[in-house]
């Protein structure tokens, strides 16, 4: 690494500051405020502001509305993440025989990514609209009666849906690189060796692509937990009956449209708690070998 | 145990690329045939071929009494050494060695035995709950070898299997290879664009150019009778010197477009020598030296043994009965 001596003390100091002034105003300041904020309780006013100690969290914990956003949000990560990487995954796999002949087909699957999450969330809800949707449509044709205005279901198939379509080409991308560095020899040696090309998936090109997976899993949970508020908001606004409210939509309703800021601020502090702790996951994790 | 018998193979590449054509080899059952060449003159992709890794465009392969063209790589019962080895690197050595046979559901006890064979025969024993990244080159070149014993399959395919190792190690491997094979007696064809390597392990060598083939016979033959420039420039170190028939009219020899070879090892200082070279280096070997001169505008090495300073020209003699005698499209007349 390439070593840059200030003689000035002040000059690096000043060349950091506009990153630090941004960490600090956007990230800092405001996570310390929500720490503070969840010790609290203001009354209905907003004028007095009394300090509860822990009482907050324990309103959480008994909240059935918490505990069901909590499951919700469980159901819809798994979701999200295995259908996107699962996708994602055979889109890869399929690319991969043919990679060297055309990037054409890379450039296309790329595209959902550059989509914004509300953009996204507002397509799929054009889609899936039960009176003008096209999908309903379709689904009509075969019997199914799509609703997901009403039915819990089609909500959080619908949000699942629209969620795991943004992320499938980011993991579209991290798969074919990983697929990519699994040397065409392994490949030809088992096939050597006796295996077909199934039994050659699963015992060479899996383990061997198991940094990439597991790399992509916390990715894609955290994308699930955090980054699905657009989608969510643009679409079923946590509804039907809290079927899709997870978490982070449930701060930012409590928060901004129910002024409850002592519990909004009580949920995101476990938000953050889980989002270090799947960074700890991750780091220790990419660390160290997962497979090999 | 089988014959590898190659019928006029050919391949041309999606692309277009031929790179193999009319290749037609007889092996032997037992025997051990080196294809050798420059980069880029197909041997991979003839071997590939054999291997089955890659389609055979033109001609038939056979292995044993079967036609394995349209056979699977794993229903041709041979084992391939790659070049980077190409070790599962998640499983252990032991892994390493028993995944050909677990997929061909042997019995445990038999894996066990022959893994067990196979690491004592190679002296892998100590490693075998290693991964591959855990082991030096040459071990990793072991395990290699083991994973093709264990099978054993009728034939061993070896691509450049010693390329990645120091010159030192390559030279004790190459012995072990060669020792392995007199013992186990499959049929071997074995990659290389090391000529020496070529020679010393072959009891046939291929000489390929092109995608087609210069020569076939034993190391020596082809050493003492090669049959184009090419296999004469290409076959000993160091390489013949082949010299244009008008730089030396004097010699003996019909053709006026052709070319005269002389091996540095067949020349001597001779006083009354019918050539005389202007020594331009000398490279000290030792025992033995290099002298690289020019005569009649036409390069020449001559190999002598190490002694006092060489004077500015130096008249040469070479062995009666020694030169190779070319015509001018490069082919063997004498
Ligand atoms: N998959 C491929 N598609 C198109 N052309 C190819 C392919 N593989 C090899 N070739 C071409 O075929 C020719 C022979 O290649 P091959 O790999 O058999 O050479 P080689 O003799 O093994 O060389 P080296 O000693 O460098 O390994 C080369 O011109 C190469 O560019
Ligand atoms: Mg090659």
């Amino acid at each position: 690494m390439k070593r840059t001596l200030f003689r000035n003390q002040l000059l690096p100091w000043l060349l950091l500051a506009p990153q630090l002034a941004i960490t600090f105003i956007f990230f800092l300041w405001p996570a310390a405020q929500a720490v503070r904020q969840s010790f609290l309780r203001q009354d209905a006013f907003g004028i007095n502001t009394t300090f509860v100690g822990l009482s907050n969290f324990e309103a959480l914990w008994n909240s059935p509305e918490y505990l069901n956003s909590l499951q919700v949000t469980a159901v819809f990560a798994v979701l999200v993440t295995v259908l996107s990487m699962g996708f994602a995954l055979l889109l890869a796999v399929a690319v991969d025989r043919m990679i060297r002949s055309t990037s054409v087909y890379t450039t296309l699957l790329v595209w959902p990514y550059a989509v914004a999450p509300a953009v996204a969330g507002i397509l799929w809800w054009f889609i899936f609209n039960p009176t003008i949707g096209v999908m309903p449509y379709f689904l009509d044709a075969v019997g199914y009666d799509w609703n997901h205005i009403s039915s819990k279901t089609d909500a959080m198939t619908l949000v699942v849906i629209a969620s795991a379509w943004k992320q499938i080409s980011y993991n579209f991308l991290f798969f074919v690189a990983g697929l990519q560095s699994v040397p065409a020899s392994l490949r030809e040696a088992a096939a050597i060796d006796g295996a077909g090309p199934v039994r050659r998936f699963f015992d060479i090109t899996v383990p061997l692509l198991s940094p990439t997976t597991f790399f992509l899993l916390v990715v894609n949970i955290v994308y699930a937990m955090f980054d699905t508020f657009g989608v969510i908001d643009a679409t079923t606004e946590g509804g039907p009956a809290q079927a899709t409210n997870i978490l982070v939509y449930k701060v930012y309703f409590d928060g901004f449209v129910g002024q409850n800021m002592g519990s909004s601020a009580a949920q995101s502090v476990i938000l953050m708690l889980i989002v270090i702790a799947l960074t700890v996951v991750q780091f220790r994790y990419v660390e160290k070998k997962v497979a090999y | 145990m089988a014959s590898i018998i190659l019928d006029k193979v050919g391949k041309v590449y999606a692309g277009g690329t031929r790179a193999v054509g009319d290749v037609s080899i007889d092996i032997a059952d037992g025997e051990f045939v080196v294809l050798v060449g420059p980069s880029g003159c197909g041997k991979s992709t003839l071997l590939r071929m054999v291997a089955g890794l890659e389609s055979i465009s033109e001609g038939t392969v056979r292995i044993g009494d079967r036609v394995v063209n349209d056979i699977e790589p794993a229903d041709r019962d041979i084992a391939m050494v790659f070049q980077n080895y190409a070790l599962y690197p998640h499983m252990s050595v032991r892994q390493n060695l028993a995944y050909g046979l677990k997929n061909r559901r042997t019995p445990k006890a038999e894996i066990d035995k022959r893994v067990a064979q196979a690491a004592e025969i190679l002296q892998i024993g100590p490693y075998l709950d290693r991964k591959p990244r855990a082991l030096s080159g040459g071990q990793r070149q072991r395990v290699a070898m083991g994973r093709a014993i264990v099978r054993e399959p009728a034939a061993f395919l070896f691509d450049e299997p010693l390329s990645n190792l120091d010159a030192k190690l390559r030279v004790t491997m190459r012995l072990e290879i060669k020792e392995l094979q007199r013992r186990l007696r499959t049929t071997s064809i074995y990659v290389t664009h090391d000529q020496l390597e070529a020679m010393t392990l072959a009891d046939r060598l291929v000489v390929l150019n092109a995608g087609r083939i210069e020569q076939i016979g034993t190391p020596l033959e082809v050493y003492r009778k090669p049959a184009s420039t090419f296999v004469a420039s290409f076959i000993g170190s160091p390489a013949m010197n082949l010299i244009s028939r008008r730089a030396v009219p004097h010699l003996p020899g019909t053709d006026h477009a052709g070319t005269i070879g002389i091996r540095p090892e067949d020349l001597t200082v001779a006083p009354d020598g019918p050539l005389e070279m202007e020594v331009l280096a000398v490279e000290e070997l030792g025992a033995q030296r290099l002298v690289h001169g020019q005569t009649g505008g036409e390069r020449l090495t001559v190999t002598m043994p190490s002694g006092e300073a060489l004077p500015e020209y130096l008249r040469l003699a070479y062995r009666p009965g020694s030169l190779h005698l070319f015509d001018g499209k490069g082919l063997r007349i004498a």
